[in-house]
């Protein structure tokens, strides 16, 4: 299933290789700022949720919006990373930042295997391909000795970051969050903005022709592959290291459709649209957890609504009033 | 006799048989799947939502009407039939020249609205369904105890996929359909009115979705999240049996039961997963399925 | 009645006058399963029987300003950390309520003591809760798994049930249910033929019943919980398996589950609970009221959430402040608890409460005259007989 976009100018050339364009750089200055002063407006954990579902939903859409693969396994990277991180930190007694490496490093490795074998495949073939393969993980997690089953791993420790400074408290929690996300978010732009992201998107459009200009097609599938699942797994990671637990919740498949609702939401293929997908998706569910049922519901509709009237997503539309990219 | 790992015959025996019981649940669910998307290039997965949808309306209509399992049976299809031709009109006919992707994102939202809906209205227990009179008791085979509605299963099961099979396969109707499905223009200026059979189709997919859902409900709980985790090995079912594949779907649906059937006797651990290895060894060496005409 | 109300209400306004001169805040979280499988034996219900606690126990005369909040955590242990986490820290929540699903209330009790806030757990049957990750901020009200194990397997064993076969869900749970039922079990003189996992959750039992009846086991244990255990039972009976003499066992089983089966099918099982609405005047007239609100009999669980939030609203009206969770359920460790529903009810050392725990068998359908009226008891266990012994290293009252 390759992605094609419609020809809205968000698929049109990024005017700048080389550095970010003005207001893109103007963008993210804004967004770092906000980032700064919220933990002291809202409560810092549930701001430390969106941003490591905002960096879940960037990499996930580096796979689908750039790299047009639709993948309907991705929990299997953001919830392997993050037993393999609540795993490290609690059980090896490793610093948080080791573990949340250990953890993306694992995910690397998981979608070195899984991509190798998927990306031989297209379309919905690939896409079901990788929801059988996230099936097995969530399968081993279930049955692991070391998942802890249903309960998952509890308590995690927060440690000292570096073994010097420690994380117990909120704050200081949230901006080593921060540089973290923020941090993978910007490498994904720059992956995106470089002559790399440039060959994969002469790839998502017409892979026929980026094949007889000599490019080896399945290499730059497979390495997006890989770093879409590491990042997943950062994220992943570094959700196990907020919460002190990493459990079933996050390996499901209903995780893997949850990324493709905040992507869709947000607008694929842009550059801000998962992100504020993630904190729309995010936020309603915190705000709506008293509703029950009426949650499911309410995300269904945004769902049907969102395909019928947004297929661009929000930025994706905000984007085209504007006439720039996003 | 031999003795297969410790298990004896009779036991293997009826094993096989329940295994071919739960493959014709999947049969009748990966059929309309396959129906659905051969003709609407649609990936329904709001077809465990209306499953469940059917079951709930066979227990309405005993529960506010009275009107028992029999006419429930043709009843409780049609008008989960007749819902699926609102969805598709109202809904889902903008999106057929669309990718695959925007029709599974549609009806994946459909599905949660379906079961938050029914869940919020009648709890999440579950109701109970009685086996009709004239099917309860059973027949002792020797090896197993064979309760008479679950051969009931087995018997409506072949003869509606069948039945589909052949209406699809050999007759006029479905000749239309196959055409209508590889080149709509051509077959509209031949004076055949297109969405009008792309909207039945999608009914009748979905009617069988609701006919399976009113067979399950004696022997299932009645009960919002019947369907859920349901979708996905059906899913798998359609995919290994190839996308498309009508009699593909049949097969496969009976075949992977029997296969399920035998892990749990096995490794039952592993029943839950063991369809997706299949589907993925199937995808990694015939990508277009077992029954799959071509790959894309 | 009329002398009775006016007297109460006489004694209560000589109380407030005298003690309360200020008012004490306090903040209840029912954080429970409110879209999921647990949620019509604890959700919404569960937060109507904390507000008729609230009410009964006259808080607003005795001058406890009780404000009362809700959740759903979705049976996911993240969630449920989540919504803790927040309320402790941000909403001034004093307690939590309710917290079914072991794996959630685990977190739940972590982060409780960890805030030094109360966790009054009633949905939730891990004796991990009291025993491996007990925490000096647990209260566990309403059942265990082990009390339940007590309850069905030794009565069943001592009714002649001799072999046991388990078909147990294929996690965590699971796996505690079948180990506490297969010791009391083998304690009473029975022994286990057999098991086998299911996969959780599962829609179609046949397959392991089969293996379960060729066994030759007596008693078939569903170690499995909500819809499971419904489709498990519904299909013995399809199969002939009930009807052939093998019995079965549902460890963990609640009324409305019962109610969802029917008494055709559910007839003759045997279950143990710490409260049925058709016992006594007062679970009847409670039930009643319960009734009128939320259209059905409540479950054990949701009448240990009034049980318990009456015990914690004494406790803190004697502390005089809401606000130290470990001193509370200090507090209620010394006191002696009585309300209509639960009896004569102690809370242990460990956060242990021990009350009355009850086996009931299903009626028939011609001894049951109404919808729900489905249990005739058969007997009834002291706390002390029906929970496990306390661990020394959990007696938080010793440290």
């Amino acid at each position: 299933m390759s992605i094609q976009q419609t020809d809205t100018p968000a698929s049109s050339p990024i005017a700048n290789d080389a550095g970010m364009s003005p207001l893109h750089k103007a963008i993210f200055l804004g967004l770092l700022a906000f980032l700064v002063v919220l933990p002291f407006m809202v409560y810092p954990v549930f701001a430390m949720k969106i941003m490591c579902f905002a960096l879940f939903a960037a990499a996930f859409n580096l796979l689908l919006g750039f790299g047009g693969l639709l993948s309907f396994g991705h929990a299997a990277y953001f919830g392997g990373a993050s037993y393999v991180a609540a795993h490290a930190a609690k059980v090896w007694g490793l610093t948080p930042e080791l573990a949340v490496l250990s953890g993306a490093a694992a995910a690397a490795f998981l979608g070195l295997i899984i991509g190798s074998l998927s990306i031989r495949r297209q379309g919905i073939y690939f896409a079901m391909v990788t929801l059988a393969f996230a099936q097995m993980v969530y399968f081993v997690a279930l049955q692991a000795e070391f998942t802890g089953g249903e309960d998952g791993i509890q308590s995690v420790p927060r440690g000292k970051l570096f073994g010097l400074i420690s994380l117990e408290d909120n704050i200081s929690l949230y901006f080593f969050v921060l540089a973290l996300t923020f941090g993978g978010i910007l490498f994904l732009y720059r992956v995106v903005h470089s002559p790399f992201g440039q060959v994969l998107k002469a790839i998502r459009e017409n892979e026929p022709r980026a094949i007889s200009l000599g490019y080896d097609v399945n290499r730059y599938k497979l390495i997006v592959f890989v770093l879409s699942a590491t990042f997943a797994g950062l994220a992943g990671a570094t959700k196990s290291q907020v919460f002190q637990l990493a459990s079933l919740t996050d390996v499901h498949w209903a995780m893997s459709g949850e990324v493709v609702l905040m992507t869709l939401l947000g607008g694929m293929g842009t550059v801000f649209g998962p992100i504020l997908g993630a904190a729309m998706i995010v936020t309603m569910q915190n705000y709506l957890a008293t509703f029950g049922a009426w949650v499911t519901v309410i995300q269904g509709v945004i769902f049907v609504i969102g395909v019928l009237l947004f297929r661009e997503g929000i930025i994706g539309v905000i984007s085209r009033w504007l006439k720039r990219p996003l | 006799m031999f003795e297969l790992l410790g298990i004896s015959p009779q036991v293997l025996l009826g094993q096989l048989l329940l295994g071919l019981i739960n493959g014709a649940f999947y049969a009748i669910l990966s059929l309309g799947l396959a129906v659905i998307f051969g003709l609407l290039n649609i990936i329904n997965f709001a077809h465990g939502a209306l499953y469940m949808a059917g079951a709930f309306v066979a227990w309405i209509l005993l529960h506010y009407l009275g009107i028992g399992y029999w006419p429930a049976l043709i009843l409780a299809p049609l008008i989960v039939g007749a819902f699926g031709i609102v969805l598709e009109r109202t809904m889902m006919s903008r999106l057929y020249k669309l990718d695959h992707l925007y029709g599974l994102l549609l009806t994946f939202g459909l599905a949660l609205i379906i079961q938050g809906l029914f869940r919020n209205y009648y709890g999440i227990s579950g109701l109970p369904y009685q086996i009709p009179s004239q099917l309860s008791g059973g027949q002792n085979l020797g090896f197993m105890f064979l309760p008479n509605y679950r051969a009931w299963v087995v018997v409506a099961s072949i003869v509606v996929c069948f039945g589909t099979w052949f209406m699809i396969e050999k007759t006029r109707l479905g000749a239309y359909l196959r055409a209508a499905t590889e080149n709509p223009a051509l077959v509209s200026a031949f004076g055949i009115n297109v969405p009008l059979l792309i909207t039945l189709t999608y009914g009748f997919g979905v009617a069988l979705a609701g006919f399976a859902g009113v067979l399950a409900a004696p022997i299932y709980s009645v009960n919002p999240n019947m369907g859920a985790d349901l979708i996905i090995v059906v899913f798998a079912v359609v995919v290994i049996g190839g996308m498309g594949s009508i009699l593909g779907a049949i097969i496969t649906g009976y075949m992977l039961g029997i296969v399920e059937g035998l892990t749990r006797v096995f490794y039952p651990e592993g029943s839950a997963v063991v369809i997706f290895v299949i589907m993925a060894i199937v995808l990694l060496i015939k990508p277009e399925g077992l029954f799959g005409k071509e790959a894309r | 009645m009329m002398k009775k109300l006016s007297l109460a209400t006489a004694l209560c306004a000589l109380s407030t006058g005298a003690a309360f001169a200020q008012e004490i805040d306090v903040k209840l979280g029912v954080l429970n399963d409110r879209s999921g499988v647990y949620a019509d034996l604890s959700g919404e219900g569960s937060v109507v029987a904390a507000r008729m606690a609230v009410e009964d126990f006259k808080a607003a005369d005795k001058g406890l300003n009780v404000e009362i909040i809700s959740a759903d955590h979705q049976n996911k242990p993240d969630i449920g950390s989540n919504i803790a986490r927040q309320w402790y820290e941000v909403d001034g929540v004093n307690a939590i309520l309710d917290v079914p699903t072991s794996s959630v209330a685990l977190a739940v009790a972590d982060i409780t003591a960890e805030k030094n806030g109360v966790l009054i757990d009633s949905g939730a049957g891990s004796t991990q809760l009291t025993r491996e990750q007990c925490r000096p901020t647990t209260v566990h009200w309403t059942y265990d798994t082990a009390a339940l194990a007590t309850g069905t397997g030794a009565a069943m064993t001592n009714a002649g049930g001799k072999k046991w076969f388990f078909l147990t869900a294929d996690y965590a749970f699971g796996h505690s249910l079948e180990e506490n039922t297969a010791r009391v079990v083998e304690d009473n003189g029975g022994e286990v033929v057999g098991q086998v996992n299911v996969p959780f959750p599962a829609q179609d039992f046949s397959s392991f019943l089969l293996q379960a009846q060729g066994s030759g086991a007596d008693v078939i244990g569903l170690a499995n919980a909500g819809g499971d255990t419904v489709n498990a039972i519904k299909q013995a009976s399809e199969f002939g398996i009930t009807q052939a003499g093998q019995k079965l066992a549902a460890l963990l089983f609640f009324v409305t589950d019962v109610h969802a089966l029917g008494a055709q099918t559910a007839q003759g099982l045997s279950l143990t609970e710490a409260f049925y609405w058709d016992q006594n005047d007062n679970t009847r007239a409670w039930s009643k009221r319960f009734m009128d609100i939320q259209d059905a009999q409540p479950t054990m669980v949701q009448a240990g959430v009034y049980s318990g939030t009456m015990a914690y609203l004494a406790a803190v009206e004697a502390l005089g402040s809401a606000e130290d969770g470990k001193a509370i359920v200090a507090k209620m460790k010394e006191m002696e608890f009585n309300d209509p529903l639960f009896g004569k009810v102690t809370v242990r050392g460990d956060g242990r409460a021990l009350h009355d725990m009850y086996l009931f068998e299903v009626k028939s359908p011609d001894e049951s005259t109404g919808e729900w009226d489905l249990y005739n008891q058969i007997s009834s266990i002291t706390g002390e007989e029906a929970f496990l012994p306390m661990l020394p290293e959990c007696d938080f009252t010793k440290q």
